[in-house]
């Protein structure tokens, strides 16, 4: 490509102003910016004896967990919503017929890989019964690739883990009946 | 017979003064690395402390770890590179880094006669005493009394340059070439105002030693940035884009470069390009303070003369690293202040700003070593006042001038090459 190629497009740069041509005054701007922080406090914390303050561990998003409902039972109705959602494909959902009355499916096996996560969030939007929401515990850590892979046991002990600190949402509101609003 | 001790006095000194300088640099990363860190709202290697222990001396361990990571990394060489320069290259820079500290002094006069004490330890072993010698303080530079000092770390520190060229070169990588290539045309472009800077303290002087011109300095308790500021402030801007560090790091400009003409370098070979890269940096700082802030000179406190006690030996020595140290630690703040100029910022910079500005100080220095005492002994004032106040009424002078004279856009396209012999020549292509 030459220099007078019609495609490239020269952008003028800014003009120096009076502080610019005489240098010396954002030299100090400078300088004071870089001491004021050399001095000013520090953001980092000692990480395994400190952990960072998270300001609202209920919409953090860490590792998975599945919720359970008053008896105990998992909470998901393996509708596939949030496998449907997930951008990453990391959700393994095999669904069964349910053994309770209140439903008819249940997940037999419910996996996530959390090394394709992209903890977006996606399936906590995506599930009708609030059966799988984000905690705020961010450093998860395994030995081997198949141990990042969490099943349902696992998920449901980071719920049993967390739930004092982090309570389950509410079920959302059932919508208003929509009236009038078909032609 | 005088010879010996001379020698092992020297080897004294050289074997101390590498030991300072490499144990020195290695910390002074570790504080380079604090302070990037404190600058970025971080808290920076605060875990290494002794090892073994769970005792951690706020990171104090992490040049050992450094050190040994070093030490057992793969020292991988890339295929296709020319073999012999390339395991010259980081020889070459690293010994003209460390050979430059051979004339400069590390503090002032020990009151501490080592050929007479050499003299009483082989009379004790039965040898024959020395034939005649006169007792002297031992001065604190590994070659005293080398008329040439200025020249020698002129010359020496050149040398510098072909270490950087050469291990760009023979990498056989583009963006080492281009890092070498850079390198070279940096050092040498900013060699011109360095010189400039201390031609200026050496017209004052009348010497190129170094422990003469702290003598001066101290003998008129007027430092030369209080005399020559512009002079100073050559010098200075120079030392940083001879040292190469930000924002005149376009030697190994990350973004641009990978890391310049060390690209391909690694293991022990890199920590001997690293090391040579602080060196040059404790160099300039070394020489900014001996020419111009007094060197161990602090008023009230350290004295003057030659003859000296143990306690103002002490202080003297404890005096030149603690302003070194500030020197550095301006280094490395300023680091993280200002961004990196452009290529053909960084050559206006030397070739129309700097190299003028060491011209003028140059000149009026000169006039001023011609006429000063004349000038000041009609106005009735003492020289020395009458010349800070010239100085410094210089450098607004030339602030100003430079301020109003540089354009306020650089034209960053490339010129069009004439169409025809004797054409008009065209300025930047029309958009």
């Amino acid at each position: 490509m030459k220099p007078d190629d019609a495609r490239i497009r020269w952008i003028e740069e800014p003009k120096l102003g009076a502080t610019g041509k005489m240098y010396l005054p954002l030299f100090f701007q400078g300088i004071v910016t870089t001491i004021r922080h050399l001095l000013g406090p520090k953001l980092t914390v000692y990480s395994p004896e400190q952990r960072h303050e998270i300001p609202d561990p209920l919409i953090y998003r860490g590792v998975h967990r599945l919720n359970r409902d008053e008896q105990g039972r998992v909470k998901c109705v393996a509708c596939f919503l949030c496998a449907t959602a997930c951008p990453a494909h990391c959700i393994d959902i095999i669904g069964a017929e349910s053994p309770w009355p209140d439903r008819e499916k249940y997940p037999e096996s419910f996996t996530i890989d959390e090394l394709r996560c992209i903890f977006c969030g996606m399936c906590e939007e995506a599930c009708p019964v609030n059966a799988i929401e984000l905690t705020s515990l961010y450093d998860l850590s395994g030995k081997s690739r198949e141990e990042m892979v969490f099943d349902k046991e696992k998920l449901l002990s980071v719920y049993d883990r967390t739930k004092d600190a982090e309570p389950m949402a509410k079920a959302a509101a059932p919508l208003p009946p929509q009236s009038g609003e078909t032609p | 017979m005088l010879l010996l001790p001379i020698t092992i006095e020297a080897l004294i000194k050289i074997g101390l003064l590498i030991a300072c300088l490499m144990g020195g640099t290695s910390y002074l990363v570790l504080v380079e690395r604090w302070i990037a860190a404190w600058i970025q709202d971080r808290r920076g290697p605060c875990r290494a402390g002794i090892p073994l222990t769970k005792i951690r001396l706020w990171g104090l361990g992490q040049p050992i770890a450094d050190g040994v990571k070093f030490i057992f990394k793969e020292e991988f060489t890339p295929a296709h590179v020319d073999k012999f320069l390339y395991f010259l290259a980081p020889v070459i820079i690293l010994t003209a880094a460390l050979s430059v500290f051979a004339v400069i002094p590390f503090g002032s006069v020990l009151p501490f006669d080592f050929a007479g004490v050499y003299d009483a330890v082989a009379q004790w072993a039965g040898a024959e005493p020395l034939p005649e010698y006169a007792p002297q303080p031992t001065r604190l530079v590994a070659a005293p009394g080398l008329d040439v000092g200025m020249i020698y770390v002129f010359a020496v520190g050149s040398i510098a340059v072909y270490g950087a060229i050469l291990g760009g070169w023979s990498s056989n990588n583009k963006y080492s070439f281009f890092g070498g290539l850079r390198s070279s045309a940096q050092l040498i472009s900013y060699e011109l105002p360095l010189g400039l800077g201390i031609l200026g303290v050496v017209l004052l002087s009348g010497s190129l030693r170094l422990d003469v011109i702290i003598g001066q300095q101290a003998g008129s308790g007027v430092w030369n940035v209080l005399l020559q500021p512009l002079g100073f402030l050559v010098f200075f801007v120079a030392a940083f884009a001879e040292s190469g560090r930000l924002p005149f790091d376009l030697v190994e400009a990350e973004q641009e470069l990978v890391a310049g003409y060390h690209t391909e370098y690694s293991g022990m070979k890199l920590m001997m390009y690293l090391v040579a890269e602080f060196l040059h940096m404790i160099a300039a700082a070394f020489l900014m303070v001996i020419l111009f802030f007094g060197g161990w000179h602090l008023w009230g406190l350290t004295g003057s003369g030659e003859e000296v006690t143990w306690l103002e030996a002490i202080l003297r020595i404890v005096v030149l690293l603690g302003k070194i140290m500030g020197v550095i630690l301006f280094f490395m703040i300023a680091r993280w202040s200002w961004p990196r100029f452009r290529f053909d910022q960084l050559m206006s910079l030397a070739w129309k700003v700097m190299l003028p500005l060491g011209l003028v100080n140059v000149v009026a220095v000169a006039a001023w070593v011609e006429y000063g005492d004349r000038l000041a002994g009609w106005v009735g004032v003492p020289e020395t006042a009458a010349m800070a106040v010239c100085g410094w009424i210089l450098l607004i002078a030339c602030w100003l001038v430079v301020t109003v004279s540089i354009p306020s856009t650089y034209d960053n396209r490339p010129l069009r090459v004439p169409a025809t012999r004797g054409g008009q020549r065209e300025g930047a292509p029309t958009p």
